[in-house]
């Protein structure tokens, strides 16, 4: 039991209790007591077993602790630092926090308009509507938002004309303003609308390497055109687009929908007074086109068809086709193939490019398997393993489980290809790289190296795999189109100007090797 | 099918916000875009189904026309203190010799009740003469035959366990600006008190004298003084470092200025005259009671608003942690109060602590206390920290209030009013919790206050809210 009493020490009590705080705190101390020496007080201290005797009046300060001689002194070595130190000055400012809810971030900046949702998909819905019912417009990153709730956000803005893009919406550019994952492309006269995140991105950005630009990009999410939701956003989208005076054509990007789902839409499509380039990817623009709805065969078809109507021109669907000097280039590689060299592996990133290349690949008579198989394709065995021509998309769920897609992290994917490349019935690798915010910072290095070893590897054992690749991508975004394309080259790469094309050569190759095997 | 809102951002400026990935942020911010990032947690403590609903409700017309009654009520109501009188006749559920005491907090019953309240009870039933000793009164209490219900359920309040029997003395408050009346009861200042849960002799004995003489004192007093608006007087108590509920030290001795002259002026006998105006000038707490029951006056004003999203109460019954709501009239929202985070009175420590306790929190409800810990640095301490913290905690409660109080003004805050009127939405929306300074009591009969702090309300009793309010909502919402 120690004490001491600072004479003419006044503090108030709730300091004094700040205080006792940390003399309790040092080891060894079982009670501490530090207080204004009032008759109260000092009645406590006697009561509490902290000594009877202090010369001290209301005025004095006492500081009493019991313990080890040794934790006392540190005690009350605490309690005089405390008791002595110079408060620090605290600043007046006090930060600003940053805000928690929609509605705290509207209340802060009452101009917001757009709510651009990436959350878990269990919260995606709700924090949609909140948006919606504070007068925003909403894209939905998030997937994972059941079909109920994505109905019940979408059916909320079509009554109130707001647009919800998205659930899983990857891609959208407002004002130029590229979201999630998008390019920066000139601004101009061809706005999109799509359900399909990367066939967006094929789209604007073979607009704006054709000189061309674009005036707003909508997504819609995968979904929007099932028969459950039946196209709102979609709808929505085109409207928006139509009464918008800087938007000269309508691009509209989507796989199939049901014919029902088809008919609204086109519906809709034929009362707008612009010319409308539709790509439903893998179907016979023959079936819907005409008067100002001009169907395209792929997706850069679509870009191409859009440059020349907003130009004035008029489009005409064109089917892809390898032209006769890259017929004669991709010839010569195809005899350099060993006899055990039959296959194309292709390796994507991006889901729509994975669809599209199957189209193409089975236009040419060439049956592929796949993770996520076009009509006529076949459901691959094991994801992780190839057989015969396969066409896998990374970014599909079995791959993206708990790790992040490709486009962010392609790890996994160079990977696949060290392995598709050390397996001598590989003809073709055909890989894709997607630029743009949202994507890795440089998605080409690692793919690079991979290539690097695989060409090598190969070599020494006599085989001489083509490698094909594709570039989407602008050289206005971050990693740079031209320096992608150079580095590829660099590693022997053959770069098409489109997916379509570099679909198109892949399968080339295999059939004209195919051809002289005969 | 008009023209969508998103043609407006064509042809304007887009700006966003960004709830989730931040790198989306970022890249907009390298675009050349304006977006603002949000701080997000799932919302309505990540309950899916009470987040849906807590979404209908935002931005509802009906609400927001609810809450604009509700609130102005609130802002209007003009509590004026007007005299004392027994709880007999003042609450007439305690008239007519029926055996009925009130606890402070939600509903409960004896056998779960806290320690301190248990306490008080008995010691209120001792003080009614409706036992003789404490195991009697223990067991008249357990026997169900004195009904025992909530403080607010009676339009009072009461510190603590906040016991109000019919023999008791309380405050009179009445909103001058609408119909309703607010009690509370009478500070019995610090120690072993019936309001901790001491029951003792020197505790009843005090409680007799509180309720002959220095009622009598008060009464006289007062209808010598006339009636006190409340209302400037708490303004003025938070120009001068109360936030009138931890800190009561101005707002007591402003009281004290008015009270005593004119209990000099009336014809009460030197000596009570001189143990009342002592037992006052001893206690800087005297004015809580007061303090409450004009908050209790400003918040049932803006009861029972069909639809509205005001809370209308928070209180603790030891237990649990209630809260009521102005659009779902008396029905209460519980869940178990949160820990007090503070400072303890030297030889006590955490585990001593009772759960939260006491209609205290009524003054957060109506915007002081914690809301108000911007006008009272002396006492931020409490939770350690500093009074940038404080102002922080009153800036900080902005964001789930539907406004602020232009009566109640702040000087850190360069005197803007105080953030008043809870929006169970914005709670459960931002997921901040309203901040409520409290005093700790031991979690034993009558040992007394060990300490206080700060704690906050339990997220779920909003989000039950959320969901109750939802349901008087046509789906889909308005």
């Amino acid at each position: 039991m120690t004490a001491r009493v600072y004479k003419n020490l006044y503090k108030d009590s709730v300091s004094l209790m700040a205080v006792s705080a940390k003399v309790v705190e040092v080891d060894g101390i079982e009670a501490a007591s530090i207080v204004m020496g009032t008759p109260t007080n000092l009645e406590n201290l006697a009561e509490a077993g902290l000594g009877t005797e202090f010369a001290a009046g209301p005025n004095d300060l006492i500081v009493a602790v019991s313990g080890p001689e040794d934790a006392c002194v540190a005690a009350l070595e605490v309690a005089d630092a405390m008791l002595s130190e110079n408060a620090a000055e605290s600043s007046a400012e006090v930060a600003e926090t940053p805000p928690t809810s929609i509605a705290a971030a509207l209340a802060k900046d009452e101009n917001i308009n757009l709510a651009l949702i990436s959350v878990p998909g269990d919260y995606a819905a709700a924090e949609a509507l909140k948006a919606l019912r504070l007068g925003m417009d909403v894209m939905i990153f998030s997937d994972n938002v059941t079909v109920a709730d994505e109905l019940r956000v979408k059916q909320y803005a079509y009554d109130h004309g707001r647009i919800v893009m998205g659930p899983d919406c990857g891609t959208a550019i407002i004002n130029g303003i590229p979201l999630a994952f998008a390019n920066v492309v000139r601004r101009g006269p061809i706005g999109v609308v799509g359900a399909s995140g990367t066939g967006m991105q094929e789209v604007t950005t073979l607009i704006d390497q054709l000189g061309s630009g674009i005036s707003q990009a909508l997504g819609t999410g995968g979904h929007d055109l099932s028969e459950d939701i039946g196209g709102l956003s979609l709808l929505t989208g085109m409207r928006a687009l139509a009464a918008d005076d800087a938007t000269k054509v309508i691009v509209l990007v989507s796989k199939p929908p049901s014919p029902k789902v088809a008919e609204k839409v086109l519906g809709e499509a034929r009362t707008i007074a612009k010319p409308i380039v539709v790509i439903f990817l893998g179907a016979d623009p023959a079936g819907f086109s005409g008067g100002n709805i001009h169907g395209a065969y792929s997706l850069a078809d679509a870009a191409a068809m859009a440059v020349e109507l907003a130009s004035g021109g008029s489009a005409v669907a064109e089917p892809v086709a390898v032209n006769a000097r890259d017929g004669r280039r991709l010839d010569e590689l195809a005899k350099r193939l060993a006899p055990s060299q039959r296959d194309i592996r292709a390796i994507y990133a991006g889901g729509t490019f994975c669809y599209e290349a199957q189209l193409i690949c089975a236009e040419n008579g060439i049956v592929s398997s796949s993770n996520s198989p076009t009509k006529g394709n076949l459901k691959v065995a094991d994801v992780r393993r190839s057989e015969g021509h396969t066409i896998i998309d990374m970014g599909d769920d079995e791959f993206t489980q708990g790790r992040p897609h490709p486009m962010i992290d392609p790890t996994l994917r160079n990977q696949r290809i060290l392995a598709e490349g050390a397996d001598p019935t590989t003809a073709v690798i055909l890989v894709d790289v997607v630029l743009g915010y949202g994507s890795a910072d440089d998605p080409v290095s690692g793919l690079v190296t991979s290539l690097g070893r695989v060409k090598a590897d190969a070599k020494g054992q006599g085989r001489y795999p083509v490698i094909i690749a594709y570039v989407c991508g602008t050289d206005r975004d971050p990693q740079g189109r031209r320096k992608a394309i150079e580095s590829l080259k660099s590693v022997g790469a053959l770069v098409a100007d489109s997916n379509a094309q570099a679909a198109a050569w892949a399968a080339h190759v295999v059939l004209s090797a195919q051809e002289a095997r005969a | 099918m008009s023209t969508p809102s998103i043609s407006n951002v064509f042809s304007g400026d887009l700006d966003i916000v960004n709830i989730g990935l931040s790198a989306f942020a970022d890249n907009i911010v390298a675009s050349g875009g304006q977006v603002t990032q949000l701080s997000w947690q799932p919302p309505a403590g990540a309950d899916q189904a009470a987040g849906m609903s807590l979404a209908w409700l935002v931005n509802d017309e009906q609400v927001a026309a609810a809450n604009e009654i509700a609130y102005g009520r609130y802002l209007e109501a003009q509590p004026v203190l007007t005299g004392v009188a027994l709880a007999r006749d003042a609450i007439s559920a305690l008239g007519g010799g029926e055996r009925r005491i009130l606890h402070s907090g939600p509903p409960i019953a004896w056998e779960e009740m806290c320690g301190p309240v248990q306490g008080a009870i008995t010691g209120a039933i001792l003080y009614e003469g409706w036992a003789a000793d404490l195991a009697a009164a223990e067991k008249l209490a357990a026997s169900g035959e004195v009904a025992l219900e909530p403080c607010h359920h009676y339009g009072a309040v009461g510190p603590m366990a906040g016991i109000i029997s019919p023999s008791m003395p309380l405050w009179v408050v009445k909103n001058a600006s609408g119909e309703n009346t607010a009690y509370c009861n009478f500070n019995e200042g610090l120690g072993k008190v019936l309001r901790f849960g001491a029951n003792g002799p020197d505790v009843l004995a005090r409680l007799n004298w509180i309720g002959t003489e220095l009622f009598e004192t008060l009464r006289v007093g007062l209808a010598e003084l006339g009636e006190v608006d409340l209302k400037p007087l708490i303004a003025q108590a938070l120009h001068m470092g109360d936030e009138c509920h931890n800190r009561n030290a101005a707002a007591t001795g402003l009281l004290f200025k008015r009270l005593v002259p004119a209990l000099l002026a009336s014809d009460i006998e030197p000596s009570a005259l001189r143990r009342s105006v002592d037992f006052i000038a001893g206690n800087d707490h005297f004015f809580l009671n007061l303090s409450m029951a004009a908050c209790k006056a400003m918040m049932d004003a803006a009861r029972d608003v069909p639809h509205s999203s005001l809370v209308t109460v928070m209180a603790r019954n030891g237990v649990n942690f209630g809260v009521q709501v102005s659009g779902t009239g008396d029905e209460w929202f519980q869940a178990p109060a949160n820990p007090v985070e503070g400072l303890f009175f030297p030889g006590y420590g955490v585990d001593d602590a009772a759960a939260d306790l006491g209609d205290s929190a009524i003054t957060e409800t109506a915007g002081l206390g914690g809301f108000a810990m911007a006008a009272s640095p002396a006492i931020v301490q409490f939770v350690g920290g500093t009074p940038a913290d404080a102002t922080a905690n009153s800036r900080r409660m902005q964001g789930i209030t539907l406004g602020r109080n232009p009566a109640f003004t702040l000087p850190a805050l360069n005197f803007g009013g105080t953030a008043a009127g809870i929006d169970i939405r914005a709670v459960a929306d931002s997921g901040i919790l309203p901040i409520i300074n409290t005093g700790i009591a031991h979690r034993l009969a009558g040992v007394g206050q060990i300490g206080a702090g700060i704690t906050t309300a339990p997220m779920s009793c909003f989000t039950d809210a959320v969901v109750a309010l939802a349901a008087t909502l046509p789906a889909g919402g308005s």
